[in-house]
């Protein structure tokens, strides 16, 4: 992306005929639009802040107490997580929906074999992530050699996990206290972050592991695919597909790799999942893939491919997570929240367009 | 040549399926469907188990559908339509949209099935021949009783937090969170929905799509509305669980009395264990099996059940599972419920 755009010079080109005042609003308004283009991560960190000032004024501020915070942030992890994995394939131009899914299946794995088999608790998670692995395998192939739609596939993968969650495990809970008594590490997440005695607090209030790894995550994606050559691949291939070959990128293999790392990511969350929720629960989770898809749009990336940006993501996820706290700190029934959150969708999309319309 | 070969090949083809069709239509004795609003929970599993069985001993042939998820209407419309044409005598469904199911309800019963409700009753509750259900009003009056007995003189100043299914108000949650208020002594208002009384004692409403992260982040964030917070009334068993896992986040487990509905094994387990104070225990292989029955009985000399004396509906039972017993609220051990509980 240039940052010299000629259609922003142009448009201010076209002004100077027009009376002075009207110029330099224009101009503003267009070096605002401008800036937005340049930086996509800019726009969803001012609709999180907006989003924060209007619920400072409207719950009293309320929403910026240690608690709340502790709260939106615990409640925005596993969503964040997946969003992350999300973010990634979205950039190819594809879709998954089978994410959410696929997580619960890679924790009733974890589960099932450390708590009803009496596995070890580390083989057991790996396995858990290996199998969220394998089914990003088979989407990627599917995706790739078989040459089907992202969004057919993973529609399809996604009710086949989720079937054989319910036939594997009957639709039954691992308690959280079977847990403790059997394989207490898959909690790991669910615990205050505590090194040696050293607590991490933030606005006073310890906070969980499952925080410090959903940022974790976030820095090492923003890492891979801002200074590696695989993340360039992975612009390039959403960009222009055909461009990207002719550069040389071998863009099947790309894809499959993502399709892997999104499931890899997926099964990190399945284990932090277990420490948020307590207990291994197949029901639990039935709308994480929407909320994910809601985060990376919101967080400014187009599901056209190509463009946006890992970091976007996060703050769209926090974004969501203040508006549901703030919505229940201010009193509002549950139907609201589902309302609002539909509504902030569509605008930060329609936002997201207009700054577009900078470079057509 | 070739073309009239093939056409009578075919035709002859379309013959023998109609034949093979016929055939299996004289043969098989009653054919009954379930239709259940999801697989993906134990209720509708044990449901499912318990039909099953029945259907076997009766000699019925049993079709079973589900929705996909809880509140997946289109599903279960589709079920009936297919119910229809394959003949069946009877349709034993637990709806997930009980209004809007009537209409299809009504054209199964013009052609001629007897439509039971399992669990969840229609709106209005005479759309279908019959109903067998808990009594959800029941189930929850019973442990609004028992939790106001239980805090004595303090029920008066208590702090109510209310977790309910989800945001469309399905008939069942309804009424289990007004008989559980009800039980407790506190207003209703409108007993048709929840959310609509003003008693200072309840701090909110929230929904947790009845499983344990719904229940985890329903109660935090009834919690950021009121820390005082000490007694949680949960729509079942997993949502008290994630409940109870906010509660020990934040430090608070053992000052807050948490009930439920249902009676499944890990909820009564919980109760055992302290973790769920009470709990109103429902029989949905009871609910399946009795439906199983009735459409055996209907096929045989056309007999619709009847309801339960004083009731819209044939009561399947409905017990609360507690050792922590108190006067004027009949109940069950937890040893009891855990040898009747399900899942």
């Amino acid at each position: 992306m240039s940052t010299s755009d000629p259609t922003v010079d142009g448009e201010a080109a076209r002004a100077v005929d027009a009376p002075v005042e009207f110029a330099q609003r224009k101009s503003l308004f267009a070096h605002i639009q401008h800036a937005l283009h340049v930086n996509p991560t800019l726009l969803p960190v001012i609709i999180l802040a907006l989003t924060v000032v209007v619920f400072y004024f409207a719950t009293d501020g309320k929403i910026l107490t240690g608690l709340a915070n502790k709260v939106t942030l615990e409640q925005t992890a596993i969503v964040g997580i997946l969003a992350a994995a999300q973010t990634i394939i979205i950039l190819t131009a594809g879709i998954d929906l089978s994410i959410g899914a696929v997580m619960v299946l890679s924790y009733v794995v974890m589960g099932n074999l450390a708590v009803t088999y009496g596995l070890p608790t580390v083989p057991s998670i790996l396995l858990g992530m290996l199998t969220a692995m394998g089914c990003g395998l088979i989407s990627g192939f599917l995706v790739t050699k078989i040459r089907l739609p992202p969004f057919i596939v993973t529609l399809g993968m996604w009710k086949i996990v989720l079937a054989t969650v319910f036939l594997y495990t009957g639709s039954q809970s691992i308690r959280s206290q079977d847990i403790d008594a059997d394989a207490p590490f898959l909690k790991l997440f669910g615990e205050r972050v505590d090194v040696f005695g050293m607590q991490l607090k933030i606005m006073g209030v310890p906070t969980i592991w499952a925080i410090v790894l959903m940022v974790g995550v976030f820095v090492v994606m923003w890492y891979v695919l801002n200074r590696t050559a695989w993340g360039r691949h992975v612009y390039a291939v959403g960009d222009d597909k055909d461009a990207a070959e002719l550069a040389g990128v071998r863009s099947d293999r790309l894809l499959i790799s993502v399709y892997v790392v999104g499931g890899l990511i997926a099964g990190i969350a399945a284990w932090a999942a277990i420490g948020r929720v307590g207990s291994i629960s197949p029901s639990s989770f039935a709308e994480a893939n929407l909320d994910s898809i809601a985060a990376v749009v919101i967080g400014g990336t187009s599901l056209f491919g190509g463009r946006g940006a890992i970091l976007g993501t996060l703050f769209g996820a926090l974004t969501v997570g203040v508006l549901t706290v703030g919505l229940k700190l201010a009193g509002a029934d549950p139907q609201w929240v589902l309302f609002a959150t539909g509504w902030l969708i569509i605008s930060a999309v329609a936002l997201d367009q207009w700054i577009r319309r900078v470079s057509a | 040549m070739l073309r009239t070969v093939s056409m009578l090949a075919l035709a002859t083809g379309i013959g023998a399926l109609g034949m093979s069709v016929i055939g299996a239509t004289s043969a098989s004795a009653t054919s009954a469907c379930l239709i259940t609003k999801t697989d993906i929970n134990p209720f509708f599993v044990k449901m499912k188990e318990g039909a099953t069985a029945k259907a076997n001993e009766l000699g019925i042939e049993l079709d079973s559908y589900a929705g996909a998820v809880d509140g997946d209407h289109e599903a279960q419309v589709a079920a009936i339509e297919t119910c229809i044409a394959d003949g069946a005598k009877g349709i034993l469904i637990a709806a997930s949209d009980t209004k809007a199911i009537v209409e299809p309800v009504q054209a199964a019963r013009e052609a001629g099935l007897l439509v039971i409700a399992l669990d969840t009753p229609l709106e209005p509750i005479d759309a279908a021949d019959a109903t067998f259900a808990t009594d959800n009003f029941e189930a929850g009056r019973l442990i609004g009783a028992w939790a106001a007995a239980t805090l004595g003189d303090d029920a008066a100043n208590a702090k109510i937090a209310m977790l309910d299914l989800n945001e469309s108000q399905p008939s069942v949650g309804v009424l289990r969170d007004q008989g559980f208020l009800t039980g407790f002594g506190i207003d209703v208002k409108d007993p048709s929905r929840w959310g609509d009384e003003d008693d200072p004692r309840i701090i909110g409403n929230e929904v947790t799509a009845g499983n344990e992260e719904g229940g985890r982040r329903a109660m935090e964030n009834l919690l950021l509305q009121d820390d005082g917070i000490n007694v949680v009334y949960t729509i079942n068993e997993p949502a008290a669980a994630g409940a109870y896992e906010t509660l020990r986040a934040f430090g608070k487990e053992g000052d807050v009395l948490i009930v439920s509905v249902d009676g499944g094994c890990p909820g009564v387990l919980n109760v055992q264990e302290g973790i769920i104070g009470a709990t109103s225990q429902q029989y949905p292989l009871l609910m399946a099996s009795l439906g199983i029955e009735a459409i055996a009985k209907f096929a045989e000399d056309g007999t619709k059940p009847e309801p339960t004396p004083g009731l819209e509906f044939f009561n399947t039972g409905v017990n609360l599972v507690t050792d922590a017993s108190v006067d004027g609220v009949p109940s069950i051990s937890v040893q009891e419920g855990l040898d009747r509980c399900w899942g």
